[in-house]
């Protein structure tokens, strides 16, 4: 017994040391990054150290001062504006419409479930001219609208279904006793199935967080103005604009970026992790 | 809902020229009679195509892989889930491809290591023949999000299978081929459609370490980097358009051919 014991000990130690190393080499870029990012610039490359010999906060002042007389401060201010609105936008409509499939009654229900699901399947670059057309129309181009309206149109399918699927768990007891009580649907609505979502909207909030920080594709496309820039789009015109002889600064300021997600990540990876395992989230 | 009404548009314009400041002239099916002839929509084709049908494979093997190491005896798996996890939270934000075009640059750590093998340090970006691998290995790495969807899977498989499969002198090889994979492929169905259709749909990584253009001899050049380049820098809308329409009618027969071939290999509770 004591043999087997031992046995099975001796390979959970390995198993361990393997994970510890596999952890390593994936994580080893992102602090070869990181500590770059406090290297003085002409110790960068050609060293593959986790530490720096001579530590600097060099790169982190020069790119915070940024480029044409913005500095980080104004990007990720812009940043953050975004992610605020978006956020708003997906739990406000999102829960509505989600709302609205578990629990009414309307015409061609379930067409209308399955056209919301096959669009989590589509590629959204079908409609993408066409928005950019109608928000090109509405003088849009060049300020947030095209980012945050959208959100306010209960556009992500994803979220819709996620909480759909919550609100279906949900005993339809409690509306029962709540219509008997006089509520009508506005009131169902807001003081019983909201308080109870509470699980869905947190993994919306830090979900539309996240992909909304990381995007880049949609902010390329209607943000050009200097003064409006978020942050992924002010690091690519850093990265065009300075070449390789400000790689610190290049670096110190991507670190910046990925900090507000990372901390999301580790106050939140509970959530995180069981929102995936449960709805498998593209992550 | 509100997608219906723009597919109608772009539709109508995929069958049109259209640039924005005239209206549109309505050309037929010429838009899609030219992407036969268009090299650059060929290559994007291609080199998308290489893309997804490797590095999609490559990710889920290694998150298949990972999960199934990850899933027993071993402490501490929370902590290793986190982990593994990061990458997939970071992986597709702008920094992170800036770090790979750096990585693999020519003054990069990767050639850095490799000197340690003697081997001659390149560009491992801008040389048209190895910049689409970089790009893969980044997807590759990103395989956390799967892989904790298949470690979800592995805890759903009832303990007592395993017994009773042990009872019947089953070994681990047969018990791995009898129970763990098929109990499993709902799973990898699931993760199979959904990085498939991600994978068709990456832009940003080609963007940054190809400069915006699609990388030496358009060896980066994304489907939707190009659907991009024609939309927004040479403003030919109705040809984007049409290039938007091939790339849903690509990913819905993709989607399609996976879900008639999964009642051949996905086993749904008996």
């Amino acid at each position: 017994m004591s043999r087997v014991y031992a046995a099975n000990k001796g390979a959970s130690v390995i198993k361990t040391v393997i994970a510890v190393i596999a952890s390593a080499v994936m994580l080893y870029p992102l602090l070869w990054m990181l500590a770059s990012s406090f290297k003085p610039q002409h110790l960068i490359f050609q060293d593959l150290s986790l530490w720096p010999d001579v530590f600097t906060l060099e790169n982190y002042i020069n790119g915070w001062n940024g480029f044409t007389n913005l500095t980080f401060g104004t990007f990720f201010k812009n940043s953050f504006i975004v992610v605020l609105f978006c956020i708003i936008g997906n739990l406000l409509t999102c829960s509505m419409a989600a709302y609205a499939f578990a629990r009414l009654e309307f015409t061609a229900r379930n067409f209308w479930f399955a056209l919301m699901f096959g669009s989590l399947l589509l590629p959204h670059h079908v409609v993408l001219i066409p928005q950019y057309i109608l928000f090109d129309s509405l003088d849009w181009i060049n300020t947030y609208m095209p980012l945050i309206v959208p959100k306010f149109l209960a556009s992500d399918a994803f979220f819709i279904f996620l909480m759909v699927q919550f609100i279906r768990g949900l005993p339809l007891e409690l509306d029962q006793a709540a219509k008997v009580d006089g509520c009508g649907h506005i009131q169902i609505y807001g003081r019983i199935i909201v308080p109870l979502l509470l699980p869905a909207i947190v993994t919306t909030s830090i979900f539309t967080l996240i992909w909304t920080w990381n995007d880049f594709f949609s902010q390329l496309i209607y943000i050009s103005d200097p003064r409006k820039l978020t942050v992924a789009l002010a690091l690519r015109s850093f990265m065009d604009t300075m070449g390789q002889s400000s790689m610190g600064s290049l670096f110190a300021m991507s670190i910046l970026s990925l900090v507000p997600i990372f901390i999301f990540f580790l106050v939140f990876q509970r959530w995180l992790i069981e929102g995936i395992a449960t709805y498998g989230v593209k992550g | 809902m509100l997608s219906l009404g723009p597919m109608a548009v772009s539709l109508f314009l995929s069958f049109t020229d259209y640039n924005m400041l005239q209206a549109p002239d309505w050309v037929g099916f010429d838009n899609y009679a030219r992407m036969e002839s268009d090299p650059r929509f060929l290559k994007a084709l291609e080199v998308t195509f290489t893309y997804v049908l490797l590095g999609v494979p490559l990710q889920l093997l290694t998150a298949f892989s990972l999960a199934l190491f990850l899933n027993r005896g071993l402490k501490g798996l929370p902590l290793f889930r986190a982990i593994f996890y990061i990458p997939s939270i970071l992986g597709p934000s702008v920094a992170v491809a800036i770090l790979w075009r750096q990585m693999f640059g020519l003054e990069g750590i990767f050639n850095e290591l490799l000197s340690i093998f003697n081997i001659a340090p390149k560009s491992w970006v801008a040389d048209p023949s190895t910049s689409l691998y970089t790009l893969i290995t980044l997807l590759v790495w990103q395989f956390g999000s799967p892989m904790i969807i298949f470690l979800a899977g592995l805890k759903q498989i009832p303990e007592t299978l395993y017994e009773a499969a042990a009872i019947d002198g089953a070994g681990p090889f047969r018990r791995f081929w009898n129970i763990t994979l098929p109990s499993l492929t709902p799973i990898i169905f699931f993760n199979l459609v959904m990085q498939i259709i991600n994978a068709f749909q990456a832009f940003t990584p080609a963007y940054i370490v190809g400069g915006g253009q699609g990388g030496a001899i358009d060896s980066t050049l994304f489907y939707t980097l190009y659907l991009y380049i024609k939309a927004f820098t040479e403003f030919k809308m109705g040809y984007a358009s049409a290039l938007a329409w091939v790339l849903l009618v690509i990913c819905g027969v993709f989607t399609w051919l996976l879900f008639l071939s999964s009642r051949k290999w996905v086993h749904y509770e008996s």
